[in-house]
């Protein structure tokens, strides 16, 4: 009987089955080698950041945050990092208010939170998850802003490395990128601006998007609307490439392979992060210039 | 309901020249084998019938009957119209697709040919849009949009050629009785080469614009996918209105209840310029998740739909002599599982024939596992049991000082596994010797995962403990109630769910936790993860899926009562069973129910998929092999 339903429900091998698997790519290939290595070096991070008004605005509107630590806890040395970079918006009142609230408001925050396993000599655990910290740190900011600089707004993209996943908190469109060492830059947080909802839905080209006369337009960022859902979410740290956050005056004036060429042409994390705003202000340097570097070492 | 294809370059009056035909009768049989029941549809070139298969004489088989008559006298048309229909049916024989009608049978008589093709219970979208006072509900569009996006992936991708099915439209889609979506008539499908220009077929109204000036390219499906779903939200038939003109009619302002995600996505697939649509149905399809993810929509796409006839009939059905609350394995084509009758049974798997049975002194939850000759498993005589595969008889037995309830796992010639005495136990596979226990607080009934040399576990006191292959603790957390789940590694996390209503996702490095997702009551099911998904149930008798990157719901599906039982993923469905008796196949990336199967008790084990075959045991004693 069973035979009988075998056959009448026997479906043709998938193609999966018979298809012969691409041969890895050196990348990958060092990728994997890379995560089944043992190793016996202590896992930290090293990070840098630059900064620069550029060439045609007076006021820095920009803010940024970068600590690095190594946690010694019972499960052996932990990287912890914070990273965050806020762009207050132009145009609105007091936009380097909101963008310096932010990053006090959550960088305070989260430290606070870690404060008992920083700094106590039993270390206790934060009850909360990374990513409810997170969530809580930027509704936090969310709050602050609103009382402290209203009707201004920000951009923020945060991100908590701890061992080697990174929980990011974004709101607006600066962005965290990994660049990966065969020369892509992928982006991993999501622009909330109207080109780029536009490019989503399929109104414009990305080629359209790149000469859209309204760039500049957020449909979210922090200190504006009553509800703010920022985009939470949790990846893997980039084990053989950097974490790169910044703003809009790095990523929206130098190309992808550009700035993937700057980074991996310096000698050091501090110099890349240098070329990277001299280039942007060669450009012309319309905008503030905000860049932290993050590398996973050992 | 007409299922033949209204052309737009042939007007309505040619067809109407031809002359009046003879319907078939109730009644009559075709080809000795398809008894005539009814009159289904009307179309240009014949009618559409429901039949009997008569090949089938003690069930009734029914099929559709598609009828083509063939009285155009120019020959050349006469071949023309044939080949167009045997197309059709060698098109059809080639797609294997749940969303598309199987071909049975093809023949000519006369000057008729016919297609035998599945036989759909339901109804076709447009009876359903003009049947329905007032909107349809957002979600259930919204679910039939995903189906359809997955059904045009599929033709879209259709190797060599693209297959475009060129009339998208609510006529020519039918919803079965459990809800799913059928595309019918593909008589003017056909495979796309790239550059090429064909004539203008379709349906006025759903077509788009290139579509008029003769192109065809899996975008137009895309446009007109835009306007069936345009139609279905706004009651708006487009046939009526000029074409192109849907921008004239937005989607909010007919029907406000549709929220401004679902209206942006199609309008989107409308655009006028097909480069400023989606670039594929699998886009469009990720769309539509996004938006049902954002708008919460497909968490309610639960219960009210068109309920499932419970038809899920047993392949067999095996009787132990007390409750099963476990969970069995498959191996060497036989079904192992424990009873709390105390045996252990061992099942042919093709017919459901009693092999051998294996007695222990206690109730038996624990699921056996298998290493070459030997099956291993727990009883609540705290005894952990090595038995051949074959003989059933003992090997030897490992005494723990507590029931053992947990499910002995196996890695680097060493069973792993929990008893209710507090210890996790490390057993060396060939004789039966413990390595090494390492002591808890409370007793350990989950399942311990191993993975990157660690030893993952959970506790009646709510540790979760990651333990190095020496038996040493990694590192440890502390959930506020028991951990019974038992845990699963997926990617850097390592996922379990506790009494105290969390799912967890903790780094499985460190421990520490990365998200938390609040479950409505507590659970002790063991989650499983595919994708970006995870699926759990909890006692609060919801089935949850939730996205691993960000800890949001995608979906929920209610039962009637608690689920402990754990999900397992078989293809695109999940199963899952619940105290109430039932068990659920649900399509795991929208929760949708498939089918369920009541059994006559509680379903608290898990079952487990192989071949085809859904195997699970149920407190009515007895163990099912259903049909996945």
């Amino acid at each position: 009987m069973i035979e009988f339903f075998r056959n009448l429900f026997r479906k043709p091998r998938s193609a999966v089955d018979m298809a012969t698997t691409a041969p890895l790519t050196d990348q990958q290939i060092q990728s994997i080698l890379h995560s089944q290595a043992v190793r016996y070096e202590i896992q930290q991070l090293v990070a840098s950041t630059g900064q620069s008004v550029g060439k045609q605005r007076e006021l820095n509107e920009d803010s940024l945050l970068a600590i690095t630590s190594t946690l010694a806890g019972n499960s052996g040395s932990l990287p912890f990092g914070l990273y965050i970079v806020a762009d207050g918006m132009g145009g609105h009142q007091y936009g380097e208010v909101a963008s310096n609230a932010a990053v006090r408001v959550v960088a305070g925050y989260v430290m606070k939170k870690f404060s008992p396993y920083l700094f106590n000599l039993n270390p206790v655990q934060p009850e909360e998850s990374l990513q409810e910290i997170m969530q809580a740190a930027v509704r936090e900011a969310q709050k602050t802003i609103q009382h402290e600089a209203p009707s201004s707004g920000t951009t923020l993209t945060a991100a908590l490395v701890l061992g080697q996943q990174v929980t990011i908190a974004h709101v607006g469109d600066s962005r965290a990128y990994h660049i990966h060492p065969d020369g892509r830059a992928e982006v991993v947080t999501r622009d909330h601006s109207l080109v780029k909802r536009l490019e989503e839905l399929g109104h414009i080209s990305a080629d359209q998007a790149a000469n859209y006369p309204h760039r500049n337009v957020l449909y979210r960022a922090l200190g504006q609307g009553d509800i703010l859902e920022p985009d939470i979410f949790t990846i893997a740290f980039p084990q053989t490439g950097y974490l790169m956050l910044c703003s809009d005056g790095l990523w929206g004036v130098l190309s992808d392979q550009d700035m993937v060429r700057i980074i991996k042409e310096a000698p050091n994390l501090h110099r890349a992060c240098q070329s990277l705003v001299e280039a942007a202000n060669s450009a012309g340097g319309p905008d503030n210039i905000s860049v932290v570097l993050v590398q996973l070492i050992g | 309901m007409t299922l033949e294809t209204q052309r737009i370059t042939q007007p309505d009056d040619e067809l109407g020249k031809v002359q009046p035909r003879r319907q078939l009768e109730p009644g009559v049989t075709l080809f000795n084998r398809y008894l005539i029941q009814d009159v289904i549809g009307i179309g240009g070139m014949g009618s559409v019938y429901r039949a009997r298969d008569l090949h089938f004489p003690n069930v009734v088989k029914l099929v559709a009957v598609k009828e083509m008559v063939n009285t155009a006298p120019d020959p050349l048309v006469r071949q023309t119209i044939v080949q167009n229909f045997e197309r059709e049916a060698n098109l059809l024989a080639t797609l294997n697709h749940p969303a598309i009608p199987r071909i049975y049978d093809y023949f000519s008589e006369d000057e008729r040919s016919y297609l035998v093709l599945e036989y759909i219970h339901g109804k076709d979208l447009e009876a359903v849009i003009s049947e329905t006072s007032g909107f349809l509900a957002e979600e259930q569009v919204l679910t039939w949009a995903i189906e359809l996006c997955d059904v045009l992936a599929f033709l879209h991708n259709h190797k060599p050629d693209p297959i475009i099915f060129r009339d998208m439209k609510p006529s020519n889609v039918m919803i079965d009785y459990n809800g799913d979506v059928k595309l019918v008539d593909f008589g003017i499908a056909k495979t796309f080469q790239a550059g090429q220009k064909g004539t203008m077929i379709g349906t006025e109204g759903y077509s788009p614009p290139e579509q008029y000036r003769g192109e065809a390219t899996p975008l137009a499906d895309l446009y007109a996918l835009g306007a069936t779903l345009h139609h279905a939200l706004t009651r708006r038939d487009p046939r009526m209105e000029p074409p192109f003109s849907f921008n004239e009619r937005p989607i909010r302002k007919i029907n406000p209840a549709v929220s401004l995600e679902l209206e942006a996505v199609v309008n989107a697939a409308l655009q006028y310029n097909p480069e400023d649509r989606f670039p594929s149905a699998e886009d469009m399809k990720e769309a539509l998740m996004a938006a049902a993810r954002k708008t919460g929509l497909l968490a309610k796409v639960t219960s009210h739909l068109v309920g499932p006839a419970n038809n899920v009939k047993p392949l067999w059905a095996f009787a132990c002599e007390d409750e099963i609350r476990s969970t069995p394995l498959y191996y060497q084509n036989t079904v192992f599982i424990g009873c709390y009758d105390n045996n252990l049974y061992a099942i042919n798997a093709g017919d459901g024939k009693f092999l051998w049975k294996y007695p222990t002194d206690g109730g038996i939850v624990s699921k056996p596992v298998a290493f070459e000759d030997n099956l291993y498993f727990g009883s609540e005589d705290r005894r952990l049991h090595a038995v051949g595969v074959r003989s059933g008889k003992v090997v030897w037995t490992y005494y723990a000082n507590g029931p053992i309830r947990s499910s002995p796992r196996i890695a680097e010639g060493h069973l792993f596994f929990g008893s209710d005495d507090q210890y996790l136990h490390a057993v060396n596979l060939n004789n039966g010797r413990a390595a090494w226990k390492f002591e808890t607080s409370e007793a350990v009934r989950s399942t311990p995962f191993i993975a990157h040399e660690m030893v993952y576990v959970g506790n009646e006191a709510g540790d979760f403990l990651a333990i190095d292959f020496r038996g040493e603790l990694k590192w440890r957390f502390q959930a506020k109630r028991a951990i019974t789940s038992s845990p699963t590694i997926f990617g850097p996390m390592v996922l379990f769910s506790s009494l105290d209503a969390n799912l967890y996702a903790l780094d499985h490095r460190n421990g520490w936790v990365i998200w938390r997702f609040r479950l409505g009551k507590g659970s002790i099911s063991s989650p499983c993860a595919v994708d970006d998904l995870v699926f759990v149930g909890a006692a609060d008798g919801y089935i949850y899926a939730v996205d691993t990157k960000t800890a949001k719901e995608v979906w929920r599906f209610r039962t009637e009562h608690q689920v402990s039982s754990s999900p397992v993923i078989y293809k695109d469905a999940l199963y899952c069973g619940s105290v109430d008796g039932n068990l659920y196949c649900l399509e795991y990336r929208t929760g949708r129910l498939r089918w369920k199967f009541a059994s006559e008790g509680q379903i608290i084990g898990s079952p487990l998929v192989f071949d085809d075959i859904v195997y699970v045991g149920s407190t009515d004693h007895k163990v099912y092999a259903l049909l996945a």
